[in-house]
């Protein structure tokens, strides 16, 4: 006998999207261990944002924009592909795209772990403050523009413009790069680095060799102004 | 060849390169970079100055000044929001960075605006505790940098406000030099202690308008359709912003002017991108009009709101509500003389600072520096932020009451007239003494 709650039904086709979050967002403080599976999203957008509980989702379908917003917690998988801004500003928890994800994915995400099985569109990661993003296929253009802190883990490629105006935020990628933007740089792969990428797949649960990867960072050149530096910006 | 001075009757000044823009030209000869500073535009710009306000005589009668009620109270966002703002009086705090201020200032405009019953808002750089604490009615600011966006703080405010951009740079980003980056603003804004924070121009997951419903649909989701959710223009293409931030689901929408102050900006930017207040008010309130949407669409406007008569013709020509950013940091010290010689050490004088981007604001306000930080005391600044909102809500009643009127959102453009003509076209209100109003 399993001492796992039993599932929770929520068919979007014949329910709306208030009545789901509002559900959910009812599990705040005692819906530890909660199951949910969500069927029928047909695209939908803004599904299981502001989640504040450690609950279980999975959603059987495509989304629209910024599904699992904000999440805080939750661990949300996605059995199909994501909209804009899936995860944005994620906080805890984690939050998994079996398919492919559009653009802006983890967007100003602080914390928690984003995977994304397919390919993610352009500035993934944008703005990252502390978030770890895995993604199993290759990322778009600007990914990780402006990126603070935290981790992006590409196995495939990056497109061009990778890491502009980079800050703190630390990236792996194991194809090729396009371009590098402003201020970001290859930087040396220790084993500690090949460690890192290493827990990060296995949280992940993504297969790659560690030692395949190349990291890049922020040369710090932009830090504070330097006139002589004005062609950088 | 004496060497002696000049006989200056015979000196002429170029009106091309005074005397300002021939320094302004040395120094960037000097720095070859742009010249940051904080404060708003010091240019001359039409403003609410150039408009008048008839009051009553024969063909409209007054109140009696402290005995008929004058009310002021008003209400933002009503349009989906299931617990809208109730506000005593139509002035509001605008948005300003715990960052760019100090723990101080940010409690003493929190228990001013809670003593005055209306709101602060917070800024870029997330909401800080003492500002939670303080503040009654707080709006939670969602800005393209999204430093210390926390889900649980937009569930903890009262309104959002969605920001896209602001008076005094719009299509700019934020800007707080490295000295100003302490450890703890730094770890609010998830950054490296000390270096220049330079925030995005534009939010980084979604763009244009349509994503804006979108994005406002998520936020409302997130906190259950509980709070108004505001937008934020910079004054620039008023008629189409309103009207595209009413369109993507604004309960309420704030136009900021281009005399709209900041903490650290290009002078450049400062002085020569944007609208005035003074028409970007009459043109966010035609936009709302042609919408059928003035009045249930409410209109905050900020930018060089100086005292009661500006809160007055604003409202007379069709705002809801206005925000003060500047105007509450004099109120609480801000270039008052004290410290003269520490004004003095930043090259400047009291009556002229915009020093906020130094971080070595002389009397407290717009530092994170612990020891002048001591210089404002939050009762005191509260206290003297509290006596000015009374004034300024006692001058709008007094003119109110004048012009008839026994609310002041009662105050309508027939109350007003123009001296100027450009001030006429602008607010498209007569040329006093006239019926003429340029363009009709």
């Amino acid at each position: 006998m399993s001492n796992l709650p039993e599932p929770v039904d929520f068919d979007l086709a014949g329910g709306d999207r208030r009545s789901l979050n509002r559900s959910l967002h009812a599990l705040a403080g005692d819906g530890a261990g909660a199951r949910w599976n969500i069927r029928n999203p047909g695209g939908r957008h803004a599904l299981c944002v502001g989640m504040a509980a450690e609950a279980e989702l999975a959603i059987h379908g495509h989304v629209g924009y910024y599904c699992a917003g904000m999440n805080r917690s939750a661990n949300i998988v996605i059995h199909g592909n994501a909209g804009p801004g899936v995860a944005e500003n994620m906080m805890s928890g984690s939050v998994r795209v079996k398919g492919n994800a559009s653009q802006s994915a983890g967007a100003s995400g602080r914390g928690g772990l984003l995977v994304i099985e397919g390919n993610a569109s352009a500035r993934c990661g944008i703005s990252m403050k502390g978030i770890d993003i895995v993604v199993a296929g290759s990322v778009g253009h600007m990914s990780a523009f402006m990126a603070q802190a935290g981790h992006l883990v590409v196995c495939g490629e990056a497109g061009a413009d990778l890491g502009d105006s980079i800050y703190e935020a630390v990236l792996y990628v194991r194809g090729p790069v396009a371009s590098l933007g402003a201020d970001c740089v290859e930087k040396e792969m220790t084993d500690a680095h090949r460690e890192r990428v290493g827990g990060l797949l296995a949280a992940a649960g993504v297969e790659a060799d560690p030692g395949s990867f190349r990291r890049y960072g922020s040369a710090r050149r932009l830090y504070n102004f330097n006139v002589d530096r004005a062609d950088e910006y | 060849m004496s060497g002696a001075p000049p006989d200056r009757r015979w000196l002429r000044a170029s009106a091309s390169f005074p005397a300002p823009v021939i320094a302004e030209i040395h120094r960037a000869a000097d720095e070859g970079v742009y010249d940051i500073r904080g404060f708003g535009a010091k240019r001359h710009l039409p403003t609410f100055d150039d408009l008048l306000l008839l009051g009553a005589s024969m063909s409209r009668y007054p109140l009696e000044g402290y005995r008929e009620r004058c009310e002021t109270s008003v209400t933002i966002g009503t349009r989906f929001a299931r617990r809208p703002l109730e506000l005593a009086i139509p002035i509001t705090i605008a948005g300003m960075s715990f960052g760019a201020l100090g723990a101080n200032a940010k409690r003493a405009i929190g228990m001013a605006a809670s003593a005055m019953g209306t709101s602060t808002t917070t800024g870029d750089g997330g909401m800080s505790p003492e500002e939670r604490e303080a503040s009654k009615l707080l709006v939670y600011q969602v800005l393209p940098s999204r430093y210390g966006l926390d889900p649980d703080h937009l569930r903890a405010c009262d309104a959002i406000e969605v920001v896209v951009g602001q008076g005094a740079k719009p299509g700019g980003g934020g800007m707080l030099l490295g000295q100003k980056i302490t450890e703890r603003i730094a770890g609010m804004r998830d950054l490296p202690v000390g270096i220049d924070q330079r925030s995005a121009c534009r939010h980084p997951d979604w763009t244009g308008p349509d994503d804006l419903e979108i994005k406002i649909q998520e936020l409302r989701e997130i906190t259950d359709w509980e709070l108004p959710v505001y937008v934020k223009v910079g004054a620039a293409r008023v008629g189409f912003d309103v009207a595209l931030a009413v369109k993507a689901g604004a309960d309420a929408v704030v136009v900021d002017g281009m005399q709209g102050g900041t903490a650290a900006t290009q002078d450049i930017f400062i002085e020569h991108a944007g609208v005035p207040t003074l028409p970007a008010v009459r043109q966010a309130v035609e936009a709302l009009q042609e919408l059928g949407m003035h009045r249930k669409v409410q209109l905050i406007v900020s930018g060089g709101i100086r005292h009661g008569a500006d809160v007055a013709k604003a409202l007379a020509l069709g705002a809801d509500a206005v925000s003060l950013g500047t105007a509450s940091l004099i109120a609480l010290g801000c270039n008052r003389p004290d410290y003269v010689e520490d004004y003095h050490a930043l090259g400047t004088e009291p009556g002229f600072c915009h020093h906020c981007h130094t971080g070595r604001c002389p009397v407290g306000i717009t530092t994170q520096d612990a020891d002048l930080e001591t210089r404002l005391h939050p009762e005191q600044g509260a206290r003297r932020l509290r006596n000015y909102l009374t004034t300024m809500t006692l001058e709008l009643q007094t003119l109110a009451r004048a012009c008839g009127k026994s609310h002041v959102l009662n105050l309508e453009p027939e109350d007003l007239a123009a001296v100027t003509v450009e001030a006429a076209a602008m607010a498209q209100v007569p040329l006093a003494g006239t019926n003429w109003i340029p363009g009709r």
